[in-house]
């Protein structure tokens, strides 16, 4: 018998828009049962989305999803949870107020409203399941007690619970320490042992390689490499996508900055999210002028690194601009002095037009200045010019972008921080923002700080290059040595 | 731990009304009547707890459910006059319809858009009744023909064992399994959905139960008060009395509603001297108590209760 013939999860032709964004195209997968099958793509590359319309949580646009042979695509997530899919969220969301036992309770009672005496057999079992997944010693615990780790044990047991044939889990080592990692993977064989299908949701082919039958590579949305692990992890495809070509980078030596004292000085700063240490003792610095890329997975910091810099986060350490420290001084403050972020999220003014938008980032200005801006902003961004009186939130995600960035340089900053523009874009707008950024670095004293886990994207423009992985600074160099010292952590 | 605290509080809770149903033989009419007026009061504010607390949806409009409660079996009583008891039940099945009506599309709305589509249908309703006055009463209000009883003692009675009756059910219900699913929808739809729960089916059962009291408390307090009006029963002023009870007791306990509409009704007779300030004032100490005790005055008790 074919693997096809006895899977349990079949996926063909699996399609998603988002507006102006096609966020899947065209996916197919299979998982069999017994088997572990890694999903795998940087960030924005549709991975999660694909997880998401398996188990109904968005409709697909067009494509199947079977379950067991039982067509699904489209039908409402309990449905498809009570077909026998299941999911471990990456984020722990459980209820605070109840109890862990609790908590696993809940994901073995039926969808009926008739049940309102408890029934000492859920209890026995909820136990069980406790005990399987390592949380007996806490049942009794509020999640909010607890650490990260039996947070993400509750997730996992409030899955097993529903004893699903077809288990999805998005980065299930997100946030883990290499022991708990190791008692996870564990965990998961067992699982799969079950004769469970098994998909794992994870950023890069390392994560997962140890546990993985075969991956499945995505990148923009569509399938770019299948195979074992070995095979993805050689694929030229894949490895452009992570690492990109053979690179040219115009990177000007450290020493060519002639300012004693760094613009900016991240002095071993440190950050905590309750439990969970987002930044671990920080050190970097940004000369004038200077173009640095921090590089990192999805979780490694570095929104978190750049919130602390604009002073949305408590630290300790210390940051100083200029030589002077900026602890005390309001988000607000440091933004009017010149150091300038743009989010990940965009954060445009969707119904505004092009236009209001760059006009609100230049309020500051006077017109005459503002106009000389806006006019040299268009011609940095040609398209831009094209669409002024179109609303933002119609333009494409590579636009939108665009617009983010030229909003951004209206507040004429020193500083530019640049948190992750490449984020679900496709490749040729892509290349459209990396011949602004290198115009920008060129012809103007701009200091840029580039936050990328697109290396390909981060690595020409950059002066100098940070990696940072799980909440430290693991390396510092000069970008023409990145591939050689530290590129396989990147497949 | 859950379980013996459960108990322990239904158990306290039930010492309370026993004490209070004693009330009669020592204190006056006028107060007796504050109270009694408290309880039905506790009744809406608990049937809003559920809603709010465990399906998490915030209902702008729980005087909606109360006035097509009210109102049904005021007309019903005066047009026809069928027994009470008859008057009273057409009323709970006229909020459960209204409500159902209201809620199946209104459901189908994410965030702020459910609350809105609450506050607008109080609007409604209250623009019904003053329109069709030759029904309704208008603006000057119903008078229905019959009363429960005109002893205040009787009412009083009436008015507690309702309330207790009332909260024994929706305690009970909040802390059954089906609570436990009504919150996960609450909290995190998206979740449940992928646990196998059909939120929309919990939520609607959750604002079918909240219409049922709250449209028989409704109709209870038209046959106490022998009249209905849309000053007392339906504006939205009393919407946000009976979220601030709700809120002041304590969200998700459903019991501490009642804690929170007696303060409210205690608090705004003691203060009337103060004339148009004293709901200043009220509202002023509700904003205190909420900003520093999120959790109400039953979370508070509760705490301490268990630590000691």
């Amino acid at each position: 018998m074919s693997t096809a013939a006895r899977a349990h999860l079949e996926v063909a032709g699996l399609t998603k828009r988002f507006g102006g964004l096609v966020a899947v195209k065209g996916m197919s997968l299979a998982v069999g049962a017994g088997k572990i099958l890694g999903l795998i793509g940087p960030n924005g590359s549709g991975k999660s989305t694909v997880m998401k319309l398996i188990m109904g949580i968005e409709r697909p646009d067009a494509g199947s999803v079977r379950i067991n042979g039982v067509e699904v695509a489209g039908w409402p997530s309990h449905r498809i949870a009570r077909m026998g899919a299941g999911i471990v969220f990456q984020h722990s969301r459980p209820l605070h107020r109840q109890t862990v036992l609790e908590n696993i309770t809940l994901a073995l009672l039926p969808d009926k409203l008739t049940q309102l005496l408890a029934d000492p057999q859920t209890d026995k079992r909820a136990r069980a399941i406790a005990e399987r997944v390592g949380l007996s010693g806490v049942l009794d615990r509020r999640p909010a007690t607890l650490p990260f780790a039996d947070l993400r044990k509750i997730e996992i047991a409030k899955a097993i619970a529903r004893d699903p044939q077809v288990l999805l889990i998005d980065e299930p080592f997100a946030g883990l320490t290499a022991k708990e990692t190791a008692a996870f993977s564990e965990l998961i064989c067992e699982l799969r042992d079950d004769g469970r299908a098994v998909l794992l949701v994870d950023h890069n082919v390392k994560s997962v390689a140890r546990l993985v039958d075969r991956v499945i590579a995505m990148y923009v949305g569509e399938r770019i490499a299948e195979g074992s692990a070995d095979e993805v992890m050689r694929d030229e495809t894949v490895r452009r996508v992570y690492l990109g070509g053979s690179l040219e980078t115009a990177a000007r030596p450290e020493s060519s900055f002639r300012d004693a004292t760094p613009f900016l000085a991240v002095d071993s700063v440190s950050v905590h999210y309750g439990k969970a240490q987002a930044l671990d003792n920080v050190s970097i610095h940004i000369h004038a002028g200077e173009f640095v890329s921090v590089v990192g997975l999805n979780g490694a910091g570095k929104t978190t690194l750049f919130n602390t810099i604009s002073g949305l986060l408590p630290y300790s350490g210390e940051i100083r601009r200029e030589g002077s420290a900026l602890r005390g001084h309001s988000a607000a403050a440091i933004a009017r002095g010149g150091i300038v972020q743009c989010s990940e999220g965009r954060d445009l003014f969707v119904y505004m037009s092009v236009r209001e938008n760059l006009d609100l980032g230049g309020q500051h200005l006077p017109a005459a200045e503002r106009a000389a801006q806006i006019a040299w902003l268009f011609d940095l961004f040609p398209v831009l010019r094209d669409r002024q009186k179109q609303a933002a939130g119609t333009l494409s995600g590579g636009e939108q972008q665009m617009l983010t960035i030229a909003r951004a340089l209206m507040m004429k900053p020193k500083l530019l921080m640049l948190d992750e523009p490449t984020l679900g874009l496709a490749p040729v707008i892509l290349e459209q923002i990396s011949k602004a950024l290198e115009r920008l670095r060129q012809t103007t004293p701009i200091t840029v700080l580039l936050a990328e886990q697109n290396v390909t994207f981060a690595l020409p423009h950059a002066d100098r290059v940070y990696v940072l992985e799980h909440a430290r600074i693991v390396w510092e160099g000069e970008p023409a040595k990145f591939a050689a010292e530290m590129g396989t952590g990147y497949l | 731990m859950r379980s013996f605290s459960t108990a322990r509080i239904l158990l306290v809770a039930l010492g309370v009304v026993v004490v209070a149903s004693f009330l009669p033989l020592w204190v006056t009419g006028y107060i007796l009547g504050l109270l009694t007026l408290a309880y039905y009061f506790g009744v809406f504010a608990m049937a809003w707890d559920l809603l709010f607390g465990f399906a998490g949806e915030v209902n702008f409009g729980p005087t909606f459910l109360i006035g097509v409660g009210a109102y049904t079996a005021g007309i019903l009583d005066n047009l026809y006059q069928p027994p009470i008891a008859l008057c009273i039940a057409a009323g709970a099945l006229a909020a459960v319809t209204a409500g159902v009506v209201l809620a199946l599309p209104a459901l189908r709305l994410r965030g702020p858009y459910f609350g809105l589509t609450t506050l607008v249908a109080v609007l409604i309703l209250q623009n019904f009744i003053v329109v069709d006055a030759h029904l309704t009463g208008g603006e000057i209000g119903l008078t229905v023909p019959d009363v429960i009883s005109i002893s205040d003692g009787i009412n009083y009675e009436i008015a507690l064992w309702f309330m207790a009756m009332s909260g024994a059910i929706l305690f009970w219900l909040s802390r059954s399994p089906v609570g436990l699913i009504l919150q996960a929808s609450g909290q995190d739809a998206v979740q449940a959905g992928a646990l196998g729960f059909n939120v929309t089916k919990h939520k609607l059962a959750a604002f079918i139960i909240s219409a049922f009291f709250s449209g028989l408390a409704g109709a209870l307090l038209v046959f106490y008060l022998g009249s209905a009006s849309v000053g007392t029963l339906v504006d939205i002023t009393v919407s946000v009395q009976i979220i601030i009870a709700a809120v002041l007791g304590g969200r998700r306990t459903i019991l501490g509603a009642v804690l929170g509409a007696v303060f409210l009704i205690a608090m705004s007779e003691a203060l009337r001297p103060l004339g148009d300030l004293s709901n200043f004032v009220v509202f002023a100490m509700a904003l205190v108590v909420v900003l520093l005790f999120p959790s109400g005055f039953f979370g508070l008790l509760t705490r301490t209760r268990e630590q000691a």
